[in-house]
């Protein structure tokens, strides 16, 4: 599968985009700030230029309104890429993506389906505070009817991004503006990450390190750490939140008997949480201590250094759990 | 002149790193904020969005307190935990200031309905850029406000421009200020450049409300000077910022500071010397807050989870 070809995240992202509008008349790329790498970096690249702007279309302040007619042209069969360049600004769009978008197939009896991509970036740091930093996905993940994704790596952004466009039903695409700038081989051709697969990204058998997104990242970065003082944690990458992949989580930690959720959202009724109830009720008999989470606390992000600093969790945070773990 | 001296002291600190929060400057846009300001009491609200300072200090908001928050500092007038886009003073009225686009035009009615409910005479003033008139919540909220006649004037600062877009993209060539006409809201078209306007037209706004005349709602012409965040979007390698120069000139010979001040002189209310030495004033002022800011502790880690009730 691999190429020697490298592309960074933001640009695999654009790349999916480009293919699957080329090949498919019926993707089209709506959202505010499709013009402006302001909002969303590279991701939209060359897009207007090419497929222009009945395709590509930038749009007025106006989040509710203008998810719901991205829902109601995928519903006329229309295959929308609807992008909220902050997950914060999603909050005013809610209605259409969870009470309309998530239930229609489901409230018309499977008569319809909403093959929609909701593309929603978080985008934190730089003292933006509250209403500029936050990671939703688990409100998402708690919704029937939608599937979320959170890719790590810039294989898997274009590979979920093309999986997404190509779901017949509405998929939640969350990705996280610190992974935009990271390097990887990323195959020319259109190919699919599974929704639903998560994948080891390192193997070890003293710890299970269960994580998703930039999280994914700095708990794989822990292990290679780790790995030089001997101890061998196993990471997973989750890449997609809803549908968890129970099976491969749950084979890991029966192996391990040790569990550490590094997630990067808030910890409490979080993702964090939902692997602990999964491996509390599926491999409780093998666990050989109390699983740890590394996940935000509680707070609303804060504006100043000194305490972004202390709120997010970082490498460090992950290896301590895993030593207080074995 | 206060709000433009300070705002123009961020420029540098911003461009160096020193200060990190996003800030929106207000400069060119400063008289409509003074002069609606002028026309309230301290005990009337306002809510303001992400480019509030001007607000802030206008309504008296503290500008060591101000500074210090946008370096992120404890003793910022949200304790560090806002930055740039948190601003609140609720001693003087100013209840907060957000960046979720019209996030708080619909809290401004609420205040108004406070106001409302208790009698006591108090108006309720929400600031709003053009951009906001894209988003749903100001239809809901003019509705509301006219259905029960509510305290509140609704300021539109209209500067053309919603970050990166024209306002001819964002919406069809027609004053925003007509949108209020549908709800029976009086509304007009106020040269937010002219202070002595804004101040006019904001305190006959102000006595409709208190004498329980409902909403209006004032659209003021006016434009910013800086980029959409920062001094200058393309200097910061956003190129972002899509403005003609010559339409940059032509406000900037608009600039309000300026028109005031020949004003003053022509009127012979003021002399060059005067309104010079108020410069001093002012500058002084401002290094003082600034000093005080950069010379203020940060939050402590440990007290991450303070102000948090749940
Ligand atoms: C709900 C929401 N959507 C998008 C944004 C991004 N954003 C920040 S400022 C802005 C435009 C603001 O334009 P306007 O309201 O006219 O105010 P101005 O910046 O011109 O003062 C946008 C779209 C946001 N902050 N909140």
């Amino acid at each position: 599968m691999s190429s020697p070809r490298k592309l960074s995240y933001s640009l695999a992202i654009n790349e999916a985009l480009c293919q699957m509008m080329e090949l498919d008349p019926d993707v089209f790329l709506i959202g505010q700030g499709v013009k402006s790498p302001w909002y969303v970096g590279n991701t939209a690249r060359g897009l207007l230029e090419r497929f222009g702007e009945s395709r590509v279309i930038d749009t007025p302040v106006s989040e509710n309104g203008i998810t719901g007619a991205a829902v109601g042209s995928a519903i006329a069969g229309m295959k929308p890429v609807l992008v909220h360049p902050r997950m914060d600004f999603m909050l005013y769009a809610m209605d259409p993506i969870i009470n309309e978008a998530a239930n229609w197939f489901y409230m018309n009896g499977g008569r319809t389906s909403v093959p929609i991509v909701f593309w929603g970036i978080i985008n934190r740091g730089g003292e933006q505070a509250a209403q500029h930093s936050q990671a939703l996905h688990a409100m998402f993940a708690h919704i029937p009817g939608l599937k979320v994704v959170m890719p790590s790596t810039p294989y898997d952004a274009k590979g979920l991004m093309v999986a997404a466009i190509r779901d017949d039903n509405p998929v939640v695409y969350i990705d996280d503006r610190w992974l935009y700038s990271f390097e990887d081989h990323v195959p020319e051709e259109i190919y699919e990450v599974p929704i639903g697969k998560a994948t080891m990204r390192s193997r070890g058998s003293d710890v299970t390190v269960v994580a998703s997104s930039y999280m994914a990242y700095l708990s794989e970065k822990a292990a290679s750490t780790m790995a030089e003082k001997g101890v061998y944690a196993e990471v997973i990458d989750l890449r997609t939140i809803k549908p968890l992949d129970q099976e491969l989580v749950l084979a890991s930690v029966k192996k391990t008997g040790r569990l550490v959720v590094a997630d990067g959202g808030w910890k409490s009724f979080g993702i964090a949480a939902e692997v602990e109830a999964l491996v509390s009720e599926g491999a409780f008999s093998c666990m050989k201590s109390s699983p740890v989470r590394v996940a935000l606390p509680d707070v609303p992000a804060p504006a100043s250094t000194s305490l972004e600093n202390a709120y997010y969790p970082t490498e460090n945070d992950i290896i301590n759990a895993v030593l207080h773990v074995i | 002149m206060r709000i433009r001296v300070f705002e123009e002291s961020l420029v540098g600190p911003i461009l160096s790193g020193e200060i990190r929060t996003p800030c929106h400057l207000y400069s060119g846009q400063e008289a409509v904020a003074v002069g609606f300001c002028a026309a309230l009491s301290r005990y009337d609200y306002i809510f303001g969005n992400h480019r509030s300072h001007g607000h802030f200090l206008a309504k008296g908001g503290s500008l060591k307190d101000m500074a210090a928050e946008i370096y992120c500092r404890e003793s910022g007038c949200s304790r560090g935990r806002g930055g740039s886009m948190h601003l609140t003073d609720p001693e003087v009225g100013m209840l907060g200031s957000a960046p979720i686009v019209a996030g708080t035009i619909s809290l401004a009615v609420g205040a108004a309905l406070a106001a409302l409910i208790r009698g006591d005479g108090r108006v309720a003033v929400s600031f709003f850029g053009e951009g906001a008139a894209g988003e749903g919540v100001l239809y809901e909220s003019l509705n509301f406000a006219a259905l029960k006649k509510l305290p509140i004037i609704f300021a539109c600062e209209n500067n053309l421009y919603a970050t990166h877009m024209p306002i001819r993209e964002c919406r069809v060539d027609q004053p925003i200020r007509k949108v209020a006409e549908a709800f029976g809201i009086s509304n007009y078209e106020v040269e937010g450049n002219d202070v002595l306007q804004v101040y006019d037209a904001c305190r006959n706004a102000v006595e409709n409300c208190r004498g329980r005349g409902g909403p209006v709602f004032l659209e003021f012409m006016t434009y910013r000077y800086r980029g959409h965040v920062g001094p200058d979007d393309n200097i910061q390698g956003l190129h972002t910022d899509i403005r003609p120069k010559e339409e940059l000139e032509q406000w900037l010979a608009k600039d309000p500071i300026k028109k005031l001040e020949s004003y003053l002189m022509e009127h012979r209310l003021m002399d060059e010397q005067e309104i010079q030495s108020i410069k001093e004033e002012v500058g002084k002022e401002i290094s003082d807050a600034v000093k005080y800011a950069k010379t203020s502790p940060r939050p402590k880690p440990e007290e991450l989870t303070n102000y948090v009730f749940a």
